[in-house]
């Protein structure tokens, strides 16, 4: 039985009693997806599949039963294998994917930076694509226009805002969405290795910037396979295996019994900064 | 275990002292559970819905920016389309019907197009509204259900200079003005409801079956001749008269041809017809939409 329930481990642990100041409660969740097998369903391939019986819905259970609770002001550092649920996990977190089982309370505003980045449209101006992807996460239009020059200014794309984001180079891309999701100030922070995408100074810059993001009270959820990180910013950390929560405890466990398991060792690869 | 029981006596503690553990979070909480197939609680969907209504319409703003609409020029481009579709389906039907056309037909002719591109524009460009909002639905949580809405939005502000089009051609005709004319307000209201209705329902279509928007074209086209645009509603065969009542938007076209041409208060049971139909299909589609919504995440 290596799969603790968090709630066990985490109770004794930390003096808050459960539910005090809770920011995020994951409650017993399991997330499966139904995928179609099918490049793209089509109503004309659905017809004219009705006669044979082929299976083409495919179930992938990304989360299995998953507790855990994060509190006020705590960095929490995900780390596991591809496709081990981290993504799932924190799409959960940020009310994007229903939970298939269980319940997800989550107590503020959150602002994310999912592994796909900002911006929607590739043909509209980085511009417009902040203002809407504002507004579209709950943003008030004076909001935005106070934080705007702002969220420019950290990304250093100054000359760029007024171009389509198709003619961005992946780095911009990076770093845009990582300025908008951190100048947002969000109650709840939920990062999805979106920052290993800038340069050496992009990614200096963006590290101060989490580490003062980390330092004040807000909840921070990062998901991160760059170990070192996880190590240095976050103050308590889970590894989550094939769809379970495998381990909760400080950072430097989670990395030690992490890269045992992986038997890859501490070495510059995985502990690189973001 | 302990843990799990401690969690669900919790949840049993009346709303008023729950409410009360909230206060400090300065209001926002967000609740999911699984509802994959079902309605997600109406209250705080549409009160969420209405906070980011801005959103709505920015994204309206946006689509007709990249469009030019604001310019002159671009404000011409989007009239033309419908004004030279009138002038072919005029050709058409004065042929057809020998020339023998009534007073003010081409008024009629125009007039119809014009709010039926108004539709017909809303449902087209929304059913891919969804499937191409592609990073902002992985990304972002909120209620899906603004981008379909937003497309009718744009479909509206693209409809309002046709209509300043069509209103020198009602003055050459010799049509009457009267105050009677204002029915063309709740006469639109209602085409928009099923418009909004229609359209969130191809939405979310779309995402189950991507053909849908390669079949759309051909149903708007029959749709349009179902409807009394080319024809008036009083010219209907007797055998027909019920496919003016199935034709969601019939009754409304009938209506505003009736208001414009003859200058007078539409039909009582136009109106209705047309309302039910419009209130009908808006909660309808709305429900549809939103029952599936959660799930449009996955299958993008
Ligand atoms: N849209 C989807 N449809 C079907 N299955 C999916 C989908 N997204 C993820 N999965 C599956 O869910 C499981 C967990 O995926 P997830 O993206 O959460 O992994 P991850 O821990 O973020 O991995 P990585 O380190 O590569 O980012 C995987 O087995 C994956 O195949
Ligand atoms: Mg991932």
């Amino acid at each position: 039985m290596i799969s603790l329930s968090v709630s066990e481990t985490a109770s004794p642990a930390t003096p808050h009693a459960p539910g005090a100041d809770t920011t995020i409660r994951v409650e017993d969740v399991s997330v499966t997806y139904r995928t179609s097998l099918e490049r793209k369903p089509t109503f004309k391939s659905t017809l004219l599949r009705l006669g044979r019986r082929e299976r083409v819905v495919r179930e992938v259970e990304a989360l299995k039963n998953v507790s855990l609770e994060v509190h006020q002001g705590s960095v929490l550092g995900i780390v596991g294998a591809n496709g081990a649920g981290k993504s799932t996990l924190v799409r959960t977190m940020a009310g994007i994917l229903p939970p298939s089982v269980g319940r997800v309370e989550v107590h503020g505003r959150v602002s994310t930076l999912l592994a796909l980045g900002v911006g929607f449209n590739r043909d509209l101006s980085g511009r417009e694509n902040v203002i809407l992807g504002g507004l579209a996460a709950g943003l008030s239009r004076e909001q935005l226009h106070a934080k705007y020059d702002e969220i420019v200014e950290f990304a250093e794309l100054e000359d760029f805002m007024d171009m389509p984001m198709r003619t961005y180079s992946s780095g911009m891309y990076g770093r845009l969405g990582f300025s908008v999701a951190v100048n947002m100030d969000p109650d709840i922070l939920l990062i999805d290795e979106a920052l290993s995408v800038g340069d050496a100074k992009f990614r200096k810059k963006s590290f101060e910037k989490m580490r003062e993001l980390c330092a004040q009270a807000r909840t921070i959820v990062l998901v991160s396979h760059a170990l070192g990180s996880i190590e240095q910013l976050c103050d308590t950390a889970i590894w989550m295996h094939k769809g379970e929560l495998r381990m909760q405890s400080d950072p430097e466990s989670i990395v030690h019994a992490y890269t045992k398991f992986l038997d890859v060792g501490e070495d510059a690869f995985t502990m690189e900064d973001l | 275990m302990t843990t799990e029981i401690e969690t669900t006596a919790r949840d049993i503690v009346p709303p008023g002292e729950g409410e009360e553990r909230h206060v400090e979070w300065e209001g926002e909480q967000h609740v999911y559970e699984p509802h994959r197939v079902g309605i997600p609680p109406l209250g705080p969907y549409v009160r969420e819905l209405w906070r980011r209504r801005e959103f709505a319409f920015e994204l309206s703003r946006t689509t007709l920016r990249a469009q030019h609409f604001e310019t002159a020029f671009g404000q011409l481009w989007l009239v033309l389309n419908p004004l030279l579709l009138a002038f072919v389906y005029f050709l058409l039907v004065d042929i057809l019907r020998h020339g023998h056309r009534p007073h003010g037909f081409f008024a009629h002719l125009v007039g119809g197009i014009f709010v039926y591109y108004f539709f017909s524009g809303a449902v087209r460009e929304s059913v891919k509204s969804v499937t191409g909002g592609g990073r902002l639905v992985l990304n972002t949580a909120f209620p899906r259900i603004l981008l379909p809405l937003s497309t009718v939005i744009t479909a509206f502000k693209r409809f309002v200079p046709t209509f300043f089009i069509y209103i020198p051609i009602h003055l050459i005709s010799g049509l009457p003005v009267t105050l009677a004319d204002l029915w063309v307000i709740p006469i639109v209201l209602t085409i928009a409801m099923t418009a909004a209705g229609v359209s969130m329902f191809v939405a979310a279509l779309q995402v189950y079956f991507r053909d849908v928007k390669s079949f759309l074209p051909y149903v708007l086209r029959i749709w349009m001749y179902a409807s009394p645009i080319l024809y008036y509603a009083n010219e209907i065969p007797n055998h027909w008269n019920w496919l003016l009542k199935a034709n969601p938007i019939g009754s409304p076209l009938a209506a505003w041809s009736e208001v414009l041409q003859k200058g007078h208060a539409p039909p009582p049971v136009d109106m209705l017809v047309g309302l039910a139909w419009g209130a009908g299909l808006l909660v309808t589609g709305a429900l549809f939409f939103m029952s599936r919504e959660r799930d449009f995440a996955v299958r993008l």
